[in-house]
């Protein structure tokens, strides 16, 4: 399959990418990783006028834990993410998050920046970067700004991301002791998007009660769930296998997919109750608690 | 549409081509270069049929445009033989029946070179997942990772010999 015609342009700078996208206005679409967007072009469900690839632009690829945060340069490949040191030991939830996108070859070319801008509630970082209270930082023609991660989906395939903005940068505060995360993600094969996910990250009080928690849904709408209810109910509470079986309800009750060939809607449903019960354990053990 | 000069390098051999920006690079390789060892198999980044290295790193061609590789190193199954003898994850897949229709199996070799060359010892389930990108409709796997393995043992007694 060749995806309709379209110019292509490599700039070497953000200022340049930037000035690009102002000039093509809704014709141009930023091309990072291009595992989701070339696909996209190919079976000619989406058409651009203009490709600005900033994939040549340096400085995009890093992985540094700084400031109280980890920040993630958006055009990150997922295999770097999986192999870096930080996030196997500091941010299991990120580590098993990328490690059960698409598959490993996929991986190779596919970014962080990418599988978010895309704003397909499909993919498994946005579930994760909800649970984890994440920041994106996006560049447009008056300058840098942050987002909240809970203002950046709109709806499907759509982002705060103005036509002439390009997300640079993604913001994870770090864990403060006592914490933990997990993402739990049923799929039929390796490559498959989930039938349901459940990224869960906690932080636990001295005492062990969840001091925060963050639980959201991959796959269970038309934009990434985030299950505030399975939140306030577990926030101050103690932790046991009552309470993570009453949070996951509700976890899987915030749940809204559309049946298609991997189930029906009551089987998604219960399939992200149950991801969810599972990442809370994990998420809790992890965080020295249960 | 706009024209592009790509120049890049295929099996260690500097190449270029006046392009379109819509060209894939699998399109490249076979019909531009007439390098047709890479195969379509599935067209939608799925199959891993079209596996070829980029910089080193296995990559699905049919999903990456040609204009992506200008500057880059690209390997492709013909450049895994060396003066007409066989590399041993070729050998492996012969040794080890690791093929019946082979279609699969340029893009396999492709990502069970990759793995050998960052992991030399892999573990059956460090391969399994390594090759979890890349489908075979015809042997269930056991003799493809049997020929990844073949591959890992023969290059391990070649560096003993070597040193």
């Amino acid at each position: 399959m060749i995806p309709s015609s379209f110019d292509y342009h490599a700039p070497s700078d953000l200022p340049s990418a930037v000035a690009l996208l102002v000039k093509h206005g809704e014709g141009a679409k930023v091309l990072s990783g291009g595992q989701s967007l070339l696909p996209l072009l190919k079976l000619r469900l989406g058409q651009a006028a203009h490709l600005v690839d900033v994939g040549r632009i340096p400085g995009l690829e890093y992985v540094r834990e700084e400031g109280g945060m980890l920040r993630i340069g958006a055009c990150t490949r997922e295999s770097v993410l999986e192999g870096s040191e930080v996030v196997r030991t500091r941010y299991p939830i990120l580590f098993e998050t990328t490690k059960v996108i698409a598959d490993p070859v996929v991986r190779n070319r596919a970014t962080v920046g990418g599988n978010l801008a895309h704003g397909d509630p499909a993919n498994d970082h946005p579930a994760t970067m909800l649970a984890l209270s994440a920041q994106v930082v996006a560049v447009g023609p008056n300058g840098e700004r942050v987002i909240a991660i809970d203002k950046f989906f709109l709806g499907l395939f759509s982002t705060a991301l103005a036509p002439d903005e390009i997300l640079t940068e993604i913001r994870v505060p770090s864990p403060p002791p006592r914490s933990g995360g997990a993402y739990e993600k049923l799929e039929r094969k390796v490559g498959d998007y989930a039938t349901a996910a459940a990224a869960v990250q906690v932080t636990l009080s001295p005492s062990g009660a969840v001091e925060r928690v963050g639980i959201a849904l991959t796959n269970a709408g038309p934009i990434p769930v985030r299950a505030g209810a399975a939140e306030t109910y577990l926030r101050g509470k103690k932790v046991d296998d009552a309470a993570i079986a009453q949070a996951a309800r509700l976890a899987g009750g915030a749940s809204s997919p559309r049946a298609d060939r991997r189930g029906t809607v009551e089987y998604k449903r219960e399939m992200a109750r149950v991801m969810s019960a599972r990442a809370l354990k994990r998420a809790v053990e992890r965080a020295g608690g249960h | 549409m706009s024209m592009h000069k790509v120049e890049l390098k295929v099996n260690g051999v500097p190449h270029s081509a006046e392009v379109e920006s819509r060209l894939l690079l699998v399109h490249l390789l076979r019909e531009v270069f007439r390098l047709t060892g890479t195969h379509i198999g599935c067209d939608t980044t799925h199959c891993g049929a079209c596996t070829v290295l980029l910089d080193g790193n296995p990559v699905k061609s049919c999903t990456v445009l040609a204009v992506q590789a200008h500057g880059r190193e690209v390997m492709t199954v013909e450049g895994l033989e060396t003066g007409g003898k066989l590399h041993p994850i070729q050998q492996g897949f012969t040794e080890k029946h690791g093929l019946q229709c082979g279609y699969c199996t340029p893009g396999m070799m492709m990502t069970g070179f990759a793995l050998l060359a960052r992991n030399q010892q892999p573990s059956e389930q460090e391969i399994r997942e390594a090759i979890s990108g890349n489908l075979c409709r015809c042997t269930g796997y056991l003799n493809i990772v049997k020929a990844v393995q073949y591959a890992a043992e023969q290059l391990e007694k070649g560096a003993s010999h070597a040193a």
